[in-house]
């Protein structure tokens, strides 16, 4: 027996029992709540907890699992998936991430469904390996446009690599329009109402979720939503949070607009290089002022300056998502670059930075770690980084200003594709 | 030791190393565009075409093949923190 949909908060809601939910027929939520958690994945804070949503759907020839649960939370998804459905009709377990707060119950429901097959996308071999050792664990490794037949139904794989794992994939039910979107339309927002239009406002959550997990593979959302967009949706079931049924495609453009550029870019096709700093006693800056007025020298980049004191992080981030090239300029302070340049740095996570040109530049007083710190940096952040940065000593000199009006200037003429071809011997680069 | 000249041609920069270089030695010194994640042949960040000489790198191993054929790499692309090079002239740049 199944708890009818459409409850309200003044009946049982949906998912306060131990039972399945049914979202169409034949189509049931037998996922878990975990209201309590505060932190998820150490990254993401989640005021009301969260769920892992997992589903069941049935066809005249089998039973299908998509996504199961966090492993400490699989009792409660075996008593819901035993009230729909009996492990020997499970004829397919589809896994679109494997997470392991997606993949906990899945040795067990293997154990319990030895004959079901596993469907996991053809990049999650990796990832299978190394979270269930399952070496000699069989799988069929899905692409975009296979499919499970259920009978009467189908399951159509979509594949949405990096949103937010290599393995990340969406299951399509043809015939009831639906979408098993992974994490995908994702929040972490705990409701035992569990529908869109049911549960309590979750519009920040669902914000939140996609700066954190999709916005540092804009990119790849891009593409996701290319082969997604062109369906017929009725309903997404997402693997955390609301299953949208109201609407559904609003949640499918509002990933398009927050995958869009979030600031007009009124240098259109013009590279831009954005120049950072930090100085206490004006060496810093100078260093930086002097970059700034050699990259424009070298003309077709707009060159920005910006001192990192006055600004906040945030503002930064958004800034340096859009922008070609990044130089940071910071003295050397007890053997460091100092902190803001840190976090800055630490906050670019948030962003794809990948390939994009890095520089370091800064004034010292008798080590001067900081530039070659923050060029490491820049590489750990996959920048690259062609040209070598340049240290002051204390008050920079009118040579030291001229190295950092050069480095500006081949800064501009890499982001222009203007940098002259070198031939040099491996030798040199010891 | 037999030579070898490899380019990198986003920045432009041509290097001759021993035979037996891999790509990963050299790339970031010159600040190429190529990145790098794992740098164990694992991850497949550091995809890069061969856009010539793809004959004068070593054959992919077992491990290379495997992770070139997990990410659906097209043909001519290699890892750099993998690929090695045995001789002539080759010319690559980030995929």
């Amino acid at each position: 027996m199944t708890i009818p949909v459409g409850m309200t908060m003044t009946m049982l809601p949906a998912a306060a029992a131990d039972r399945a939910v049914e979202l169409l027929p034949g189509v049931h939520w037998v996922g878990a709540l975990d209201p309590g958690l505060r932190t998820f994945d150490i990254i993401l804070k989640t005021a009301n907890g969260t769920s892992y949503n997992s589903y069941v759907v049935r066809g005249s020839a089998g039973v299908a699992v998509i996504d199961t649960v966090k492993e400490n939370f699989s009792d409660t998804f075996f008593r819901r998936l035993e009230s729909v459905a009996d492990y020997g009709e499970i004829r397919a377990i589809v896994l679109n991430h494997l997470e392991p707060d997606h993949s906990g119950a899945l040795p067990e429901l293997l154990r319990r469904a030895p004959q079901a097959q596993l469907y996991i996308s053809s990049r999650g071999q990796p990832m299978l390996k190394g979270l269930l050792h399952g070496d000699r664990l069989a799988y069929v490794p899905t692409q975009t446009g296979s499919s499970v037949d259920l009978g009467d139904r189908t399951l159509r794989f979509l594949q949405t690599p990096f949103l937010h794992w290599p393995d990340t994939q969406c299951t399509y039910l043809e015939e009831e329009c639906a979408l098993f979107s992974g994490d995908v339309f994702g929040c972490h927002f705990c409701d035992p109402r569990l529908f869109n239009d049911a549960v309590g406002d979750f519009r920040f959550s669902f914000e939140y979720y996609y700066a954190h997990i999709m916005r540092p593979f804009r990119a790849h959302v891009l593409e996701a939503l290319d082969l997604i967009e062109p369906l017929p949706v009725k309903l997404i079931a997402p693997a955390h949070g609301p299953i949208l049924r109201d609407a559904p495609k609003r949640y499918v453009a509002r990933y398009r607009e927050l995958s869009a550029s979030g600031l007009k870019n009124e240098a259109a096709d013009e590279k831009t290089l954005l120049v950072f700093y930090l100085s206490a006693y004006g060496s810093t800056r100078a260093m930086a002022e002097a970059l700034a007025a050699g990259a424009e020298d070298a003309a077709g980049v707009r060159v920005s300056l910006y001192d990192i004191e006055g600004g906040e992080v945030a503002p930064f981030v958004d800034l340096i998502e859009e922008a070609d090239g990044l130089a940071f300029g910071s003295p050397t302070i007890n053997g460091d670059a100092v902190k803001p340049v840190w976090d800055l740095l630490s906050s670019l996570t948030a962003v794809n930075v990948r390939g994009k040109l890095g520089a370091a530049f800064g004034s010292y007083g008798w080590s001067g770690e900081a530039v070659p710190m923050v060029e490491d940096r820049l590489r750990g952040l996959k920048l690259r980084v062609p040209v070598k940065g340049v240290r002051a000593r204390l008050i920079p000199t009118v040579e030291e200003l001229g190295a950092c009006r050069a480095l500006g200037r081949e800064l501009a003429l890499h982001l222009t594709g203007r940098q002259e071809s070198t031939v040099i011997d491996m030798a040199a680069l010891a | 030791m037999p030579k070898a000249k490899v380019t990198f041609q986003d920045v432009g920069v041509t290097v001759t190393v021993p035979a037996g270089t891999r790509l990963i030695e050299v790339s970031e010194k010159v600040g190429a565009g190529i990145t790098y994640g794992c740098r164990e042949g694992e991850c497949c960040t550091c995809l890069t075409k061969v856009v010539s000489g793809a004959e004068h790198l070593a054959a992919p191993s077992v491990l290379e093949e495997q992770v070139l054929k997990d990410n659906m790499a097209p043909r001519l692309h290699r890892l750099a923190c993998q690929a090695q090079v045995l001789g002539g002239e080759i010319v690559v740049k980030p995929a």
